[in-house]
């Protein structure tokens, strides 16, 4: 697998979208140090951005170089490999070049501008949201057909975790006000993992007065190691589900 | 020598391949003709394991396909459309395969001198003309010295010179002993190249045999004319029904 990653990882990483990516994340994290003296409130703003960009891009890119590499898919086909070997390989280089854009583009600034814990946690979920959504990009990609589809599913799974979801939950919450649902908008939250990337770092803000009760709730299980722990499994959970379902029908698929 | 047997598969409502019936044996060269549409290249990817039949087998060497990769040691493949990652130059596409290949013994790097590619191993891949992706996916296939041959239109996109470079190639290979399956509309290169014919239309084989034969049956003299006389047939055939 690492003969083949090693020469996809090299062809992205030279890519121009990637470099791209990784100056607009730069210039994203040092101006919204420079313009807030606050650096609680310039976490705050990075961190409504990132978890926009970041599983946008991660989903996009994917899909299209997916796409783009199928030629080159059928002539590794062709080699003495397995469809699996070729699989991880693509997963990987893509993952690892869109971490490494978001380490320059993010964890390095932030490291040098504001270290802390929260940074620490934002550099963090960054990465797992890369994974997550390389993942789920995989997955439609390979039980599409056609690019333009795999694209237009792709960018569904964005708009349901970023905005969709949210709208869900709120209604839910609205709609069940009179029961107690602590546990319920905890599970809630888990099945969507920008949310659960959200919420560690708001926790790690000490925003969550802004929640009212239920963020005492959250205070109390994410505050603690546990919490932590839970919320990277979830994460790890949602990295690996969409992965092996994607393996699964590619290694069955037609090229 | 590779057995198909009972091959079949459709995609969707399309059925592409009807219990498709065919041996290819060591130390002959196919010509795969047949219309647009008529199987060709899903024969061909199934043969690779690229494409996965609803029913019947392949094998290789007498070993089944299914679930296996190491066959494909034996295969050169050259593809229709060669497309490679963009910022790859050439030298690490030759490096990347030379790496994915245990049988090293028999590197074969003449393709690559007379293309002259080995002055252009630091040139990028989207830089290359679709001729010199067709001479790079070629060098590929020959390069490891592989005991069986899938060329999948092999000259279309070449200049004259190149062609006959690989017309070169390929004779002087078939005379070693590989199995050779070229899929081709250029009658006159099948004519040249390949010793045997088969010859497909809606997914099922209407005629294996040697170009001789065929060309004895028809009373014809060259193989375009021989089958453009069996299309015809063929047609009047379904036209009676």
């Amino acid at each position: 697998m690492m003969k083949i990653a090693k020469y996809v990882l090299y062809d992205i990483l030279r890519n121009r979208f990637v470099m791209l990516y990784a100056f607009l994340l730069l210039v994203i994290t040092s101006s919204m140090f420079s313009l807030d003296s606050d650096p609680g409130k310039a976490t705050l703003s990075l961190l409504n951005i990132i978890l926009l960009v970041v599983p946008l891009v991660s989903i996009i890119f994917t899909t299209i170089h997916f796409y783009n590499s199928y030629e080159f898919i059928e002539l590794l086909l062709a080699q003495p490999v397995s469809r699996k070997t070729i699989y991880f390989a693509e997963y990987f280089s893509i993952s690892l070049a869109l971490s490494a854009a978001y380490i320059i583009g993010v964890a390095i600034p932030i490291l040098l501008l504001n270290f802390s814990e929260s940074s620490v946690y934002l550099i963090m979920a960054g990465l797992l949201l890369t994974f997550v959504f390389v993942a789920l990009a995989f997955a439609a990609s390979v039980a599409t057909r056609d690019k333009a589809k795999a694209i237009g599913v792709a960018l569904l799974f964005w708009f349901y975790f970023t905005l969709i979801y949210d709208g869900l939950i709120l209604y839910i919450i609205y709609s069940f006000s009179d029961y107690p649902l602590e546990k319920v908008t905890l599970t809630l939250v888990s099945l969507n993992p920008i949310d659960l990337a959200r919420i560690i770092i708001l926790l790690k803000l000490d925003l969550s007065a802004l929640m009212g009760y239920t963020g005492a709730f959250y205070k109390n299980f994410f505050g603690n190691s546990m919490g932590i722990i839970y919320s990277i499994l979830f994460l790890v959970a949602w990295t690996l589900t969409p992965l092996l379902l994607a393996m699964r029908i590619f290694v069955k698929k037609d090229i | 020598m590779i057995i198909v047997s009972d091959l079949s598969k459709r995609f969707g409502k399309l059925e592409v391949l009807k219990s498709i019936q065919v041996d290819f044996n060591h130390g002959k060269s196919y010509a795969m003709i047949g219309p647009n549409g008529s199987g060709k290249t899903t024969l061909i990817k199934c043969v690779l394991g690229m494409v996965l039949p609803d029913t019947g087998t392949v094998s290789v060497n007498g070993k089944s396909i299914t679930n296996d990769w190491s066959y494909r040691n034996l295969i050169g493949y050259m593809p229709q459309i060669g497309r490679y990652p963009d910022q790859m130059k050439i030298g690490q596409i030759f490096d990347m395969i030379r790496d994915l290949r245990q049988d090293q013994s028999h590197i074969d790097e003449d393709l690559i001198k007379e293309f002259k590619l080995d002055y252009m191993r630091d040139k990028r891949m989207h830089t290359l003309s679709g001729g010199t992706r067709q001479k790079v996916s070629a060098s590929l296939a020959f390069l490891f010295n592989p005991r069986i041959m899938i060329l999948d239109e092999p000259t279309a996109g070449l200049d004259p010179i190149a062609v006959e470079i690989l017309k070169e190639k390929i004779l002087s290979e078939k005379n070693r002993d590989r199995t050779f399956l070229i899929t081709s509309h250029i009658m006159s290169d099948l004519d040249e190249l390949t010793s045997n014919v088969v010859y497909l239309e809606d997914g099922k084989i209407l005629f294996n045999d040697t170009i001789d034969l065929l060309k004895e049956e028809t009373g014809e003299l060259k193989l375009g004319r021989a089958i453009a006389t069996i299309m015809k047939r063929n047609l009047k055939k379904t036209e009676i029904v």
